[in-house]
C-alpha cells in the first residue's frame, strides 16, 4: 500500500498461504499494522487514535442507548431519565455518550490544529485532508443530531435554530426547512428522523476514516519536520522510520490512558460540566430559554454566524450587490459554512513550499494567533448578542478568513524560511544523540 | 469491437442511450418518494385551522397559543401601544412590508398590521402575529421587552416595536401575520 520500501507479509504455514490466496487479509492488516512511520512523530501525532478510539466507544454506548431510548415528543425526555435512573449502569452509559462527544471535538480540534501547523494538508496529502474536512462536518452534523434527542429546551431550541439556518437559502430555503423538519415547525417527525441520521452518520464517518487513514498510508505520515521519508533505499527509510506496531501503539495507547484518567475524572465527578442546565427541562415550543447557546465546540462557528448583521458594511455591499437575496441572515449563513470551507481549501491558498511551522518564523506567529482567535471566537459565541461581543466576533471572523485567504497565500512569496534538516535521521539524532534512543542511526528490530 | 472507430448512431448506441434513459427515469422514480417521505404527513398537513377564544384577553395583556407547531401571539393592546405604533415614521422600518398575507403586499404602517374587529373597525386593539423570530425562529420574549415597547428575541437580540416590525438586530423581517380573521365578537379563526 504504501511508496514507502519496507517488508511485507509472507504467509509461511501452508494454512497461511492457503488463505491467503483465497482472501489475502492477514496481509492487509500486517501492512496496515506495520507501515512504517516517521521516527520523530511527536505527541501532536496521538489524536488520530484518540479519535478513532471515541468512535468506536461513541457507537458502542449509542447503540446501547437506542435500546432503552423512546423517540417521540411525549416520551423522549422522560425516557432519557429512565435511562439515568432505571437502566442498570444506564447513567455512566449515557455519561460516557454525553462527554464523549466533547472529547471527540476536543480531539478533532487538536487534530487539525497540529495538521495546520505542520503543514500536513500540502501536498501529496491533499487528499486526506478533504477526507477530514467531510469527516468533520459529519461529525457536526452527527453531535448536533445527537443533541436534539434527549428533548430538552436546548435541544428544542438548538434544532429550531439551526434548521432556522436552511430556511435563510434564497427562494428554496423555506421548502427546504419544511422538509428537513417534516412540518412547520421542529416536532414528532423531526425527532424521528434526527435519531435515524444520528444513527447512520457514524457509520459513514466509519467509512471516511477507514478512506482517511488509506490515504495517509499511500503518501505516508507527515512528521514535524515536514521533510518526506527517503525512499531511495529500504535502508534510507528504515533509517527515518519504525513499523507502527508496536512503537506507535504503545505510545498511543500511553498517551490515551492519560486522556481517559482526565476523561472519566469528568464522566464521574463533573458529568454535567460542559452542558446547559435548561437541557433538563423539557422541551416546551411556546417558550425560548432566555439565552439558547449551542456545545462549546460549535461556539466559533456561532460566532461567526452571528458576527455578520445588517450593520456591517460588507454585508450591506453583498445585499445591494444581490438585490437583496444576500440579505444580512443569508449572509451569515454563507459566513459559517464558508469558514469551513476555507479551511478545507487551505492546501491550495498555502503558496509555501515549506511544510512545517517549525521553519516557517513569520508562518509561527500568524499560526498561534489563529489559535488564539478560535479560542476569542469561543468565547465570543458564548456571550449575548449585544454590546461589545459582536464586534470582537467580527474581528475574530475576519481574522479566520484572512488567515487563509490573504496570509497564507502571502507568506509562501515574502517570508524567507529557516533551513530544514535534509532527513529525518538527521533531526532525530539532533534531537536524541546517535547513542540515544533506542539505539540511533541503527534500525531497531521490531520486538517479534 | 469493430466499431471503436466509427460508432456514430449505429444501432449499439441507440441501444446505450436507451438503457442509460430508462436507467435514469427509473433511478429517479425510485428516489422521489423517499426524498418526498420527509415533507409534512397527512396528519400534519391536517391541522391547518383552529379558533381561538379571545374573550378572556384583557387589554395589555397577551395570549399565546400554539398554531401548526409555532406559538401565535393574540395581543390585545393599550391606547399608548396603538399611539406609539402608528406615530412610527415609515422611514424608520427595516421592512418595508406589513408581512400580512390577508392583505397581501403593502407598506407596514400599523394600521396594515393590526387586525380588524368582527364589525370590520381597525381601531389597532388586536394584533395577532406568529411568535416566531425572522432571524432564527426563537420565541421573542413579550409585554413591553426591548427597545422599542414590543418584542424582544432573547437568542440574537432582535428588537421589535409594538407593531411587530423589526427595529433592530439581525432579523430581516417583520414578525410574520397569519391567516386569521374574527368570526364572531370573541373568537378568532386561525388559518
Amino acid at each position: 500500500m504504501s511508496g514507502i520500501p519496507h517488508d511485507h507479509y509472507e504467509p509461511k504455514s501452508n494454512a497461511e498461504k492457503w488463505l491467503h490466496r483465497r482472501l489475502p487479509i492477514v496481509s492487509l492488516m500486517y501492512d496496515t499494522l506495520m507501515i512504517p512511520t516517521p521516527k520523530n512523530l511527536n505527541w501532536m501525532w496521538i489524536w488520530g487514535i484518540v479519535l478513532t478510539f471515541c468512535l468506536v466507544m461513541q457507537i458502542i454506548t449509542g447503540i446501547v442507548l437506542v435500546m432503552h431510548y423512546t423517540p417521540h415528543v411525549d416520551m423522549a425526555f422522560a425516557s432519557v431519565e429512565h435511562i439515568m435512573r432505571n437502566v442498570n449502569g444506564g447513567w455512566a452509559i449515557r455519561y460516557i455518550h454525553q462527554n464523549g462527544a466533547s472529547l471527540f471535538f476536543i480531539a478533532v480540534y487538536l487534530h487539525i490544529f497540529r495538521g495546520l501547523y505542520y503543514g500536513s494538508y500540502k501536498a501529496p496529502r491533499e487528499i486526506t485532508w478533504i477526507i477530514g474536512m467531510l469527516i468533520y462536518l459529519l461529525m457536526m452534523g452527527t453531535a448536533f443530531m445527537g443533541y436534539v434527542l434527549p428533548w430538552g429546551q436546548m435541544s428544542f431550541w438548538g434544532a429550531t435554530v439551526i434548521t432556522g439556518l436552511f430556511g435563510a437559502i434564497p427562494f428554496v430555503g423555506e421548502a427546504i426547512q419544511t422538509w428537513l423538519l417534516g412540518g412547520p415547525a421542529v416536532d414528532n417527525a423531526t425527532l424521528n428522523r434526527f435519531l435515524s441520521l444520528h444513527y447512520l452518520l457514524p457509520f459513514v464517518i466509519l467509512g471516511l476514516v477507514i478512506v482517511h487513514i488509506w490515504a495517509f498510508h499511500t503518501t505516508g505520515n507527515n512528521n514535524p519536520t515536514g521533510v518526506e521519508v527517503r525512499r531511495t533505499s529500504k535502508k534510507d527509510a528504515d533509517s527515518d522510520t519504525l513499523p507502527f506496531w508496536p512503537y506507535f501503539v504503545i505510545k498511543d495507547l500511553f498517551a490515551l490512558a492519560v486522556i481517559f484518567v482526565a476523561f472519566f475524572a469528568i464522566v464521574g465527578f463533573m458529568p454535567n460540566f460542559l452542558g446547559h442546565p435548561d437541557n433538563y427541562i423539557e422541551a416546551n415550543p411556546l417558550v425560548t430559554p432566555a439565552f439558547i447557546v449551542p456545545e462549546w465546540y460549535f461556539l466559533p462557528f456561532y460566532a461567526i454566524l452571528r458576527a455578520f448583521d445588517g450593520e456591517v458594511w460588507l454585508v450591506i455591499v453583498a445585499d445591494f450587490l444581490t438585490a437583496g437575496i444576500v440579505d444580512a441572515k443569508f449572509f451569515g449563513v454563507l459566513a459559517m459554512f464558508g469558514a469551513i470551507i476555507v479551511m478545507a481549501l487551505a492546501p491550495w491558498l498555502d503558496t509555501s513550499s515549506v511544510r512545517s511551522g517549525r521553519y516557517r518564523p513569520m508562518f509561527k506567529w500568524w499560526f498561534w494567533i489563529f489559535v488564539v482567535n478560535f479560542f476569542v471566537l469561543m468565547w465570543a459565541g458564548a456571550m449575548p448578542a449585544e454590546g461589545i461581543y459582536p464586534y470582537i466576533a467580527l474581528i475574530g471572523s475576519a481574522y479566520w478568513f484572512a488567515y487563509f485567504l490573504v496570509i497564507l497565500p502571502l507568506l509562501g512569496v515574502i517570508e524567507k524560511p529557516l533551513a530544514q534538516p535534509a532527513t529525518i535521521e538527521e533531526d532525530f539524532n539532533a534531537h536524541y544523540g546517535k547513542t540515544g534512543g533506542l539505539g540511533g542511526a541503527s534500525a531497531p528490530t521490531p520486538a517479534e | 469491437m469493430s466499431h471503436a472507430e466509427d460508432h456514430s448512431g449505429d444501432r449499439r448506441d441507440f441501444l446505450y442511450y436507451a438503457t442509460a434513459g430508462v436507467g435514469a427515469v427509473t433511478v429517479g422514480a425510485a428516489v422521489w418518494p423517499l426524498v418526498n417521505q420527509m415533507n409534512p404527513s397527512a396528519d400534519v398537513q391536517a391541522a391547518s385551522q383552529m379558533r381561538v377564544d379571545v374573550g378572556g384577553i384583557s387589554e395589555g395583556t397577551q395570549l399565546t397559543v400554539l398554531f401548526l407547531g409555532k406559538p401565535v401571539f393574540i395581543r390585545r393592546r393599550t391606547a399608548d401601544e396603538i399611539e406609539a405604533a402608528r406615530g412610527v415614521d415609515l422611514a424608520d422600518l427595516v421592512d418595508q412590508d406589513a408581512r400580512n398575507p390577508n392583505i397581501g403586499p403593502i407598506d407596514a404602517s400599523d394600521e396594515n398590521r393590526s387586525m380588524p374587529d368582527y364589525s370590520g373597525a381597525n381601531t389597532g386593539e388586536w394584533l395577532v402575529q406568529i411568535g416566531v423570530c425572522t432571524h432564527l425562529g426563537c420565541v421573542p420574549i413579550g409585554d413591553g421587552a426591548g427597545d422599542f415597547g414590543g418584542w424582544f428575541c432573547p437568542c440574537h437580540g432582535s428588537h421589535y416595536d409594538s407593531s411587530g416590525r423589526i427595529r433592530r438586530g439581525p432579523a430581516p423581517e417583520n414578525l410574520p401575520i397569519p391567516v386569521a380573521s374574527f368570526v364572531d365578537d370573541s373568537t378568532i379563526l386561525l388559518g
